[in-house]
C-alpha cells in the first residue's frame, strides 16, 4: 500500500516508475483473499484516521490530496461503536466513537480522580509534532504517566494503541503512540462495504492513470550496489533492472538483506511482535446472536496488560475483536454473512518450529482458545447456538504472515527501530512503509508519499 | 500573459491540489496560507504542477515569492513570458 502511493505521486510528476510485488495480489500487509468464493480482507479491522467532510489538516485529508483522490471514492463508513473492556469479564469498560467527546464522559465517568490528567494528556497529543522526520524518541509509559497514575487506565490507553501498531514490546515511542492515538480516538474507524479491496482498487487504478508500471509475481532478490549507492535490482526471474532510486515497501531488516548479510548489530533487528487471527463466517448478523453494535472490542483479562511476544504459541488473555458488520453502511445495509475475527499475540518461534500436520492440529486447538477467551468479552451465547450459527472458519499465523507477505517473524509491525528518513545504509535505497513509521492504512500510504517527495521529487 | 491570467493558472492549481478548499473569494493581497488549509505538502505540489503543466521552475529558497496571488502574478507572469506565453 505504501508501494502504491509512493509510485502515484512518483507517476503522476513525470518519473518512470515500476512496482515489483512478489505476491499476486497487492496490498502487501493489508491485503485480500479468497476462499470457496468467499473474500477475507487480512490485516485492515477498520481503517483508521476518518475524519468527516470538511475536516483539514488530518491525514486522511493530506492524504486524499496528495493522491488527488476525492474522498468517496473510499467509500468510507463510519464504526457503531467501540470498546475497551479489562478484567476477567471485562468489568471495567470504555466505549469510544468517531465523536471524541463520547470517550472522554467514559474515562471521566469510569476514572474521576483521573479525567483532569487525562485532558492534559490529549492536550499534548493534540500538539505534538507526530510527522517530524527527526524527531527525538522518547517512551510513551513514561509521558503518559506523568498524567495517568491509575495503572488500569494506563493500560486500556495503550492496549488498542498498541495492538493496532506497535513493533515494541511493553513500551513505544511517544511519537508513535500520538499518531495512533489520534488515528484512533481524535479520529476514527471507517471501513468501505466490500472492504480493503476498494482502496486498493483505487491506488491501482490511480498508479496506472498517472503511467505507473506493475510486474505481479515477481520479487526483488537482490540489489546491486557500486560503492555506497544501488545500481540495480536482480528479480526473482533473474532478469536485472536498472535505477536511479529505489523505494522499499518490505521492511528494514529484509531490504538490508538485499546486499549485505543478516547481521547481528543491525540498525532494523527483526521484529519480535506477531499475531494470530481467527475468522468465522456466521449465518447471521452478529446482532442477532446479542452481541450488539460493537464494531471492535479491545480486550484484557489480567491485571497489568502485557504486550510482548508470549512464551506459548497464543496469548490468549488479550486481543481484539472485529465485527465489520457493525459499520453504518449506507441505507442501512448489511453485509451478507456475520463475521467475527478475533486477533492475539503470538510466538512466531513455535508456530514457525511445528511440522506439517501438527501445524494444522495447533490450529484448530488454538482457535477454539482464543474463541473462548474472546467471548468472554460479548454477551454470553450457547455454544451449540453458536456452532449451528457458524458456516466456515479460517485462521492466519505468524507463519501465514511471513509466507505471503514476506515480512520476517511475521512481524506486522515490523521492526521495533524505525526508520523516520527511510534511509539506508545505500545513498540511494529508502524505506516506506511500517519500518519507515507511519502507522496504519492511512498511515502507511502517507508514508509512501513522503518517502517519495522527500527523497524523489524534492530532490 | 497578464498578471489576472496568471492568477487564474495558480487558482486552477490550487483547485486540483485541495479541491476540498473553497476558492470563490480568495483575496489576491492576503497570504494563501492565511485564507486557505494549505500546508508544505500542497506548496510542494503546486511548485510541481507548475512544473509539469507549465515547464516553470521554482528553485525552493523562491518558495516565499508564491505567498499570495498577487505576489505569484508579481512572480511568475515574467516566468511564463519568458517561455513565451
Amino acid at each position: 500500500m505504501s508501494g502504491l502511493a509512493a509510485g502515484i505521486r512518483l507517476a503522476h510528476f513525470g518519473k518512470k516508475v515500476c512496482i515489483f510485488e512478489r505476491h499476486n495480489a497487492v496490498g502487501g500487509l493489508n491485503s485480500f483473499y479468497s476462499q470457496q468464493g468467499r473474500k477475507f480482507d487480512v490485516g485492515l479491522h477498520a481503517l483508521t484516521n476518518f475524519v468527516r467532510p470538511g475536516v483539514k489538516g488530518t491525514p486522511l485529508t493530506k492524504l486524499l490530496r496528495q493522491l488527488r483522490i476525492s474522498r468517496e471514492e473510499f467509500q468510507m463508513s463510519e464504526q457503531k461503536r467501540s470498546r475497551i473492556a479489562f478484567g476477567p469479564q471485562g468489568e471495567t469498560s470504555l466505549a469510544f466513537t468517531n465523536d471524541f467527546a463520547v470517550f472522554e464522559a467514559e474515562v471521566a465517568s469510569s476514572f474521576p480522580t483521573q479525567i483532569d490528567g487525562f485532558r492534559k494528556l490529549v492536550e499534548l497529543v493534540r500538539s505534538y509534532d507526530d510527522v517530524s522526520l527527526d524527531a527525538q524518541p522518547v517512551s510513551a509509559r513514561q509521558i503518559v504517566r506523568e498524567h495517568i497514575s491509575d495503572s488500569l487506565l494506563e493500560d486500556m490507553l495503550f492496549c488498542p494503541v498498541m495492538y493496532y501498531g506497535s513493533a515494541q514490546e511493553r513500551d513505544m515511542e511517544f511519537g508513535q503512540f500520538v499518531i495512533m492515538f489520534k488515528a484512533l480516538f481524535l479520529e476514527g474507524f471507517a471501513r468501505p462495504y466490500d472492504g480493503v479491496r476498494v482502496i486498493l482498487r483505487v491506488l491501482v487504478d490511480k498508479y496506472r492513470a498517472a503511467g505507473g508500471e506493475r510486474r505481479m509475481k515477481c520479487g526483488v532478490t537482490r540489489v546491486l550496489t557500486a560503492g555506497d549507492k544501488a545500481t540495480a535490482v536482480e528479480l526473482d526471474d533473474g532478469s536485472v533492472i536498472t535505477a536511479d532510486h529505489i523505494i522499499s515497501s518490505i521492511g528494514a531488516p529484509e531490504t538490508e538483506r538485499l546486499w549485505s548479510q543478516p547481521d547481528q548489530n543491525s540498525a532494523s533487528p527483526v521484529g519480535a511482535l506477531s499475531f494470530v487471527e481467527t475468522i468465522t463466517i456466521l449465518d447471521r448478523q452478529p446482532a442477532e446472536l446479542g452481541w450488539g453494535d460493537d464494531t471492535i472490542v479491545f480486550f484484557n483479562d489480567s491485571e497489568r496488560f502485557d504486550y510482548a511476544a508470549p512464551q506459548e504459541r497464543v496469548d490468549p488473555r488479550s486481543g481484539v475483536i472485529c465485527m465489520p458488520n457493525n459499520f453504518a453502511y449506507e441505507d442501512g445495509r448489511e453485509l451478507p454473512e456475520g463475521i467475527f475475527r478475533c486477533t492475539c499475540l503470538a510466538n512466531y518461534q513455535q508456530w514457525r518450529a511445528l511440522p506439517e500436520e501438527d501445524y494444522l492440529a495447533a490450529k484448530i486447538r488454538w482457535y477454539s482458545v482464543i474463541q473462548d477467551s474472546a467471548r468472554r468479552f460479548l454477551p454470553p451465547v450457547a455454544s451449540d447456538v453458536m456452532s449451528a450459527a457458524t458456516i466456515a472458519t479460517d485462521m492466519f499465523t505468524p507463519r501465514t504472515v511471513e509466507k505471503f507477505t514476506g515480512h520476517l517473524g511475521g512481524a506486522i509491525y515490523g521492526s521495533p527501530r524505525k526508520h523516520r528518513q527511510g534511509r539506508t545504509s545505500l545513498k540511494n535505497v529508502y524505506l516506506c512503509g511500517t519500518d519507515q513509521g507511519f502507522l496504519g492504512i492511512i498511515g502507511a500510504m502517507l508514508s509512501g508519499i513522503s518517502m517519495a517527495n522527500f527523497h524523489v521529487l524534492r530532490g | 500573459m497578464t498578471k489576472e491570467e496568471t492568477k487564474q493558472i495558480v487558482l486552477d492549481i490550487i483547485a486540483d491540489v485541495a479541491p476540498d478548499e473553497d476558492l470563490t473569494n480568495v483575496k489576491p493581497d492576503v497570504r494563501l496560507r492565511d485564507q486557505l488549509e494549505l500546508d508544505s505538502m500542497d506548496f510542494l505540489d503546486i511548485v510541481m504542477e507548475l512544473r509539469k503543466r507549465h515547464n516553470i521552475e521554482v528553485p525552493e529558497a523562491e518558495y516565499p515569492e508564491l505567498a499570495s496571488l498577487d505576489s505569484c502574478a508579481d512572480y511568475l507572469t515574467p516566468k511564463f513570458e519568458e517561455l513565451g506565453k
